[in-house]
């Protein structure tokens, strides 16, 4: 109603500096929160992208997670065995034509088998510990990013014929063979083979530009000395997101190990999660601060005007009426802090978005990580206002209860 | 005398402070249409409270309070927010007007909250009344740019703003010199009568009271006398002179 709303007004405009005040603060408070959500989303938007970029979104590997029955279980009702570690099946995944079909068959994304072997590598007399990954290149490349981080040669390469390796540039200088040399790989198996470089990569990750090489599937497993076999799934999805599921149900149909790229950083986007309630625990806080400060001046003006509550009561407003109006004024403080938060917070998080920092050695130029997201200013505005009216009805409700005629008997 | 405007009957009102006070005794007192009664009193007798009483803002120990035959005892305060709204107009010893209004804005109060005219018509009637009242040249001011009188004409405008049938008025002219007193009384004196209003004027001041039509007096919060001076008018009288000629559109 407007002549409530004006009334309002007039009160506020008599307090202007106090309003002032805690308008402030209610922007302060809901501008560097939506900054700070942004800059925290962003960091872990970024972090999260990075994370499903650079590891497969399902690992399904030939490991169980609980052990089988054992005999003297299955025997004795009463026998019960803890404390079992699966036990690796050294046949690997068993039946992988089959199993690899299967999935196929309903895997929104694509699918790359391997094999993992250790091995040694040597060039010229020196050795070094390496973990061999075979692998089909158009799968590979079709789930890995690797064909990005190739620093020499080309990864589909590989497919040339005879036995050929894509390895580490870390692992190649320890070595000290480049392109085109031929080093010799053998199996923890005792099967040895000449492998010509036929290109080299770097992703950053140390333990895999030392250690990593790719090889065709089919010469892995000869180094194995086990046809056909296959111990290491992996699978890139349309939707990350769906990867849980998709894991959950590998590992029903395959009773296998299947990990979703959220079930391996569970740890981390624990912390994530904990950040974010911390964050916004501390949002909510600041909030609730701003709100004693409207709490504060609209008790001051209802003391104020406790005369004209009296008067305007006398007249013929309801207590409905005049809740009303101190409810308004403590909305109307926390909806202009609100929206001017909100102003503060996109130039907050513009500017964020704006500063560079230069990450070892100047190879890139960073920007600080900064995610726009609408929600954060509906929660931050939403919590002010509701603070606010929280903070305008605790003394409206007390000042519209009063009876007029104590008022008015004291003034008279 | 048909149905009452305000009846009180057997009213008591005791403060329910740790020693209880004793506000207003077992009163019967009922206004009709059109009358114009003065109750007075020592200071200290329970004038303003029996006024509160009759006005709904206050309600009785024990006892009733009827409006048009109505009993209040048991309305909600919403109803009987809306029954001050339409049926009470109140002028309080000080003025009592809102100091963030203009002098217009403050007449026309009631009205918006009665929300039954549109802006425009709130706007002229409220300068309509203003007028009657010899206020037409501060209707912009803001209250504290008045006199005494003029402000207390302004509360008797914004009480007269809904056209209710009953005006109460307590000590009116309390604050003001025998000019601007006189220039009060006359208007009070004027609506009365007016469409069958009623008014009701808490004074101190004897030779006003006698000039009533009705003279309630108490002592120690009971009524000790009520005498009327006029017979009892039927109708109400002719319209005054000057100051409150106000119709209802
Ligand atoms: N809040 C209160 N606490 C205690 N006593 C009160 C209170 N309000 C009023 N009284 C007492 O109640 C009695 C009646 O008060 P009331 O205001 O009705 O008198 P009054 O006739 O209007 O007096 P006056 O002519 O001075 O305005 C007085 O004795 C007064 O002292
Ligand atoms: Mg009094």
């Amino acid at each position: 109603m407007r002549l409530l709303l004006e009334i309002a007004l007039t009160h506020v405009r008599g307090r202007a500096r106090q309003t002032i005040v805690s308008v402030a603060g209610v922007t302060l408070g809901v501008g560097f929160a939506i900054a700070m959500a942004a800059l925290m989303q962003g960091s872990q938007d970024e972090f999260v992208t990075t994370l499903i970029d650079a590891m497969p979104h399902v690992q399904i590997t030939d490991e169980t997670r609980t052990p089988r029955t054992q005999p003297a279980e299955r025997a004795y009702a009463a026998v019960e065995i803890h404390g079992l570690r699966p036990r690796d099946d050294p046949r690997g995944i068993l039946n992988p034509v089959e199993a690899l079909a299967g999935l196929r068959s309903w895997v929104p994304g694509a699918i790359s088998a391997g094999l993992n072997v250790s091995g040694v590598a040597r060039y010229g007399g020196t050795d070094r510990g390496v973990s061999i990954l075979g692998i089909e290149p158009e799968d590979e490349l079709r789930v890995s990013k690797i064909a990005q981080d190739m620093t020499s040669g080309k990864f589909s390469d590989l497919v040339g014929g005879g036995f050929a390796a894509v390895i580490g540039d870390s692992l190649a200088e320890r070595l000290g063979a480049g392109l085109n040399d031929s080093i010799r790989i053998s199996a923890s198996t005792g099967v040895a083979r000449n492998f010509k470089i036929v290109g080299l990569f770097h992703t950053g990750v140390v333990a895999t530009d030392e250690t990593m090489v790719y090889v065709r599937l089919k010469s892995a497993q000869v180094l194995a000395a086990r046809q056909n076999a296959v111990n290491d799934i992996r699978i890139r999805l349309g939707d990350p997101d769906a990867a849980s599921a998709v894991a959950a149900r590998a590992e029903e149909l395959l009773a296998l190990k299947s990990v979703s790229w959220q079930e391996a950083n569970e740890s981390i986007l624990e912390a994530f999660a904990v950040r974010n309630i911390i964050m916004y625990t501390v949002v909510a806080a600041i909030l609730v601060v701003a709100g004693f400060g409207i709490f504060n001046i609209v008790s001051i003006i209802t003391h104020e005007k406790a005369r004209d509550i009296a008067i305007l009561k006398s007249i013929g407003f309801r207590d409905r009426d005049m809740r009303l109006v101190f409810m308004a004024e403590g909305a109307l403080m926390g909806g202009l802090g609100g929206a001017l938060g909100a102003g503060l917070g996109a130039a907050l998080t513009a500017y964020m978005g704006t500063i560079e920092f230069e990450f070892r050695e100047a190879t890139e130029v960073t920007h600080l990580p900064v995610t726009w997201n609408w929600i954060h200013y509906a929660i931050a505005v939403g919590l002010a206002l509701a603070t606010a009216a929280l903070a305008g009805y605790l003394p409206a409700r007390r000042a519209a209860q009063g009876n007029p005629v104590d008022i008015i008997r004291g003034a008279t | 005398m048909s149905v009452p405007l305000v009846e009180a009957r057997g009213v008591t009102r005791i403060l329910p402070l740790t020693v209880p006070v004793r506000l207003v005794e077992d009163v019967d007192l009922a206004v009709g249409p059109g009358e114009l009664v003065a109750i007075t009193g020592p200071s200290g007798s329970g004038k303003s409270s029996l006024l509160y009483l009759l006005g709904i803002l206050d309600a009785p120990t024990s006892g009733e309070i009827l409006l048009n035959g109505e009993k209040t005892h048991a309305m909600t305060s919403d109803q009987r927010a809306a029954l001050r709204l339409r049926g009470i107009g109140f002028v309080f010893q000080f003025h009592f007007l809102l100091p963030e209004f203009s002098v217009i804005d403050n007449v026309a109060i009631p009205m918006r909250r009665l929300g039954a005219l549109s802006g425009r018509e709130i706007e002229a009637r409220s300068a309509d009344i203003l007028t009657r009242l010899g206020l037409a040249d501060h209707m912009r001011k803001r209250p504290e740019q008045l006199s005494g009188g003029q402000r207390q004409r302004v509360a008797v405008a914004r009480a007269l703003a809904n056209d209710p049938p009953l005006i109460l008025a307590d000590e009116p002219t309390g604050s003001l010199d025998s000019a601007a007193s006189e220039q009060v009384f006359e208007i009070l004196s004027d609506i009365a009568g007016q469409d069958g209003k009623s008014v009701i004027a808490v004074t101190h001041d004897t030779d006003m009271a006698e000039r009533m039509d009705r003279r309630v007096h108490l002592i120690d919060g009971r009524i000790v006398s009520d005498e009327r001076r006029r017979p009892e008018r039927p109708t109400g009288r002719a319209p005054g002179p000057g100051a409150a000629g106000i119709p209802l559109e």
